[in-house]
């Protein structure tokens, strides 16, 4: 048969081509932006860097490295995540087990998707206003605090995504036994959407440790590394931030540096969660 | 004929869509009852009642009594997964549970307590047995449930349902997603299961319900119209309508 060229193709043909160019313009901007840390981050980085704090003059040019911003980022983060999943799991839970299509679950939807919009400096300043009401200083505490008001709306409606997800023929099939709601959403639920769940959770990781206003009020900076909740915590973005406004061409290298290792980080998580969402899909029903 | 499911002035409102109306049956233990009738006559709304489904939508309401053995089950005091562990339900596409196909067996008996160790393990070998399933799976139970056939998934859920020792199965329309091999293959199980079973089911088919049939329920427009063993509705039926029906004038 010969082929001919109806406006149906042309128009497939035209879609494609726009998909195409769309892809290649996020993919090119993903790469200049790599190419560009690696090329003026790399000479900089070496084992002092990501093994030492700060000696004195760091920041002028000095000894020492960015321990104290790896150190405080980890711990800043993670803290966020695991108190964000605490309460953002029993919240996706319940809006999927026991509410239900209510009025109560898209108010809280649409809550959650406000919160998410707020910029992070608005939280930064709410957590300041609350710390100075309380008389607090800038602490890894409140930097954890706040990161997790930060990753709660992310981690939640990530997870409410997925639970939708779910057919609700599955978790019948669990009540269709003499499961209770609970049971049936702790064996169904999330088995079903344990892959999601975890992308959710990193998700939320990666926006914590990426951010930078939320904790420039609240954890601070400092040259060590956190003794304590109460003690000022430094940061991976804010260290980024501090180095690349030097006047000193080798402080802002080292700027690039650290901005490697914070992408490196972030590469490193999304890999994970892509490498344990594709563990945990083993028994998910298509 | 011994009554094993007594149901009396029984009423399903949707909303406002009222889909049962008044129905009153008494439907016969260690059979099988096939329920029949046009599409949207309230089937699967009447099979919902008796294992209690439409608690589930806020929007439901069951009136009326619905009694296993004497027992009603709307009863206040009575506790849904009670309800629904006696009164099993096959569901009409296969939806295994997100886990192995052993875990899909031993599912229903761990959250009931009803065995444990070497016992659970017999009974989930028991129990596929019994859906004629064992000897396709037997080297691979540790395997996804999601990886068998559809056949196979309909007979994993047979097992799974029977390993919750329920007294009365469910089926709506079991087979009408299956190949034709693999339905006469659930056919054959759920007629050996009357044996220890009551089983009711809901079919399009009206080969299946001649062939399966003890007692038959014919419906139309939310009310039974005609109900009784099957030899009798199918050879004689006393109303135009299931007569009608079952010369296959309307479907
Ligand atoms: N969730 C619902 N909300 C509103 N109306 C419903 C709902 N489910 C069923 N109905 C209505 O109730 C009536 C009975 O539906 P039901 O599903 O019991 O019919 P059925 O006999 O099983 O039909 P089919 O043979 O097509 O499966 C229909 O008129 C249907 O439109
Ligand atoms: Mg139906």
């Amino acid at each position: 048969m010969k082929k001919r060229w109806t406006l149906a193709h042309l128009e497939d043909r035209a879609m494609r081509t726009i998909m195409q160019l769309a892809s290649l313009v996020l993919v090119g901007v993903l790469a200049a932006i790599l190419v560009t840390i690696f090329i003026r981050g790399l000479p900089f980085l070496d084992l002092d860097l990501i093994t030492k704090t700060p000696q004195g003059g760091f920041f002028l040019g000095g000894e020492g490295g960015i321990l104290n911003a790896i150190v405080g980022s980890l711990l800043l983060a993670g803290g966020g995540t695991l108190l964000a999943l605490f309460i953002s799991l029993p919240i996706a839970f319940g809006i999927n087990v026991y509410t239900g299509a209510s009025r109560l679950a898209s108010l809280l939807r649409m809550a959650l998707d406000v919160l998410w919009g707020i910029p992070s400096l608005v939280y930064g300043a709410f957590g300041f206003t609350i710390m100075i009401a309380f008389g607090m200083r800038a602490s890894l505490g409140a930097g954890i605090l706040v990161l997790t008001l930060l990753q709660i709306p992310i981690m939640v409606r990530s997870m409410d995504e997925v639970m939708r997800m779910v057919p609700s023929e599955l978790s019948q099939a669990a009540y269709s036994l003499g499961a209770t709601r609970l049971e049936a959403a702790w064996s169904v639920l999330v088995r079903q959407a344990l892959p999601g769940l975890v992308t959710a959770v990193l998700l939320a990781f990666g926006r914590g440790i990426g951010d930078a206003a939320s904790v420039l009020f609240t954890a601070g900076f400092s040259d060590r590394i956190p003794t304590s909740l109460a003690s000022p915590s430094a940061s991976l973005p804010l260290a980024v931030f501090f180095q690349l406004g030097s006047p000193f061409p080798e402080v802002r290298g080292n700027g690039y540096a650290t901005a490697l290792v914070l992408t490196v980080l972030i590469l490193f998580i999304s890999m994970l969660s892509r490498f344990l969402a594709r563990r945990l899909s083993r028994n998910v029903i298509r | 004929m011994e009554t094993q499911i007594k149901i009396r002035d029984l009423n399903v409102y949707y909303n406002k869509v009222h889909a049962l109306k008044d129905i009153n049956l008494d439907l016969p233990r260690g059979q099988i009852t096939v329920i029949v009738g046009p599409s949207g006559c309230g089937k699967s709304t009447l099979l919902k009642t008796l294992n209690r489904f439409h608690d589930l939508a806020d929007d439901t309401q069951v009136t009326g009594h619905v009694e296993l053995d004497g027992v009603d089950l709307y009863a206040p005091d009575v506790e849904v997964t009670e309800v629904r562990t006696k009164v099993g339900l096959i569901a009409q596409r296969p939806f295994p549970l997100p886990m192995s196909i052993f875990e899909n067996v031993a599912y229903g008996m761990r959250i009931h307590k009803l065995a444990r160790g070497k016992e659970l393990r017999d009974k989930v070998k028991h129990y596929l047995e019994v859906a004629g399933l064992w000897d396709e799976v037997k080297g691979r139970l540790n395997t996804p449930a999601r990886d068998l056939s559809i056949g196979q998934q309909q007979r994993l859920c047979l097992a799974r349902g029977l390993a919750v020792e329920p007294e009365v199965i469910l089926g709506d329309e079991p087979t009408s997603s299956l190949d034709p091999i693999s339905a006469k293959f659930i056919e054959e199980r759920l007629e050996e299961l009357k044996k220890d079973y009551t089983v009711v089911l809901v079919s399009h088919v009206l080969r299946q319900a001649r062939h399966l049939a003890d007692y038959l329920v014919f419906m139309y427009l939310g009310e039974v119209v005609e109900a009784g063993p099957a030899e009798q509705v199918l050879n004689a039926p006393k109303n135009d309508r299931t007569r009608a029906y079952l010369q296959g004038e309307f479907y």
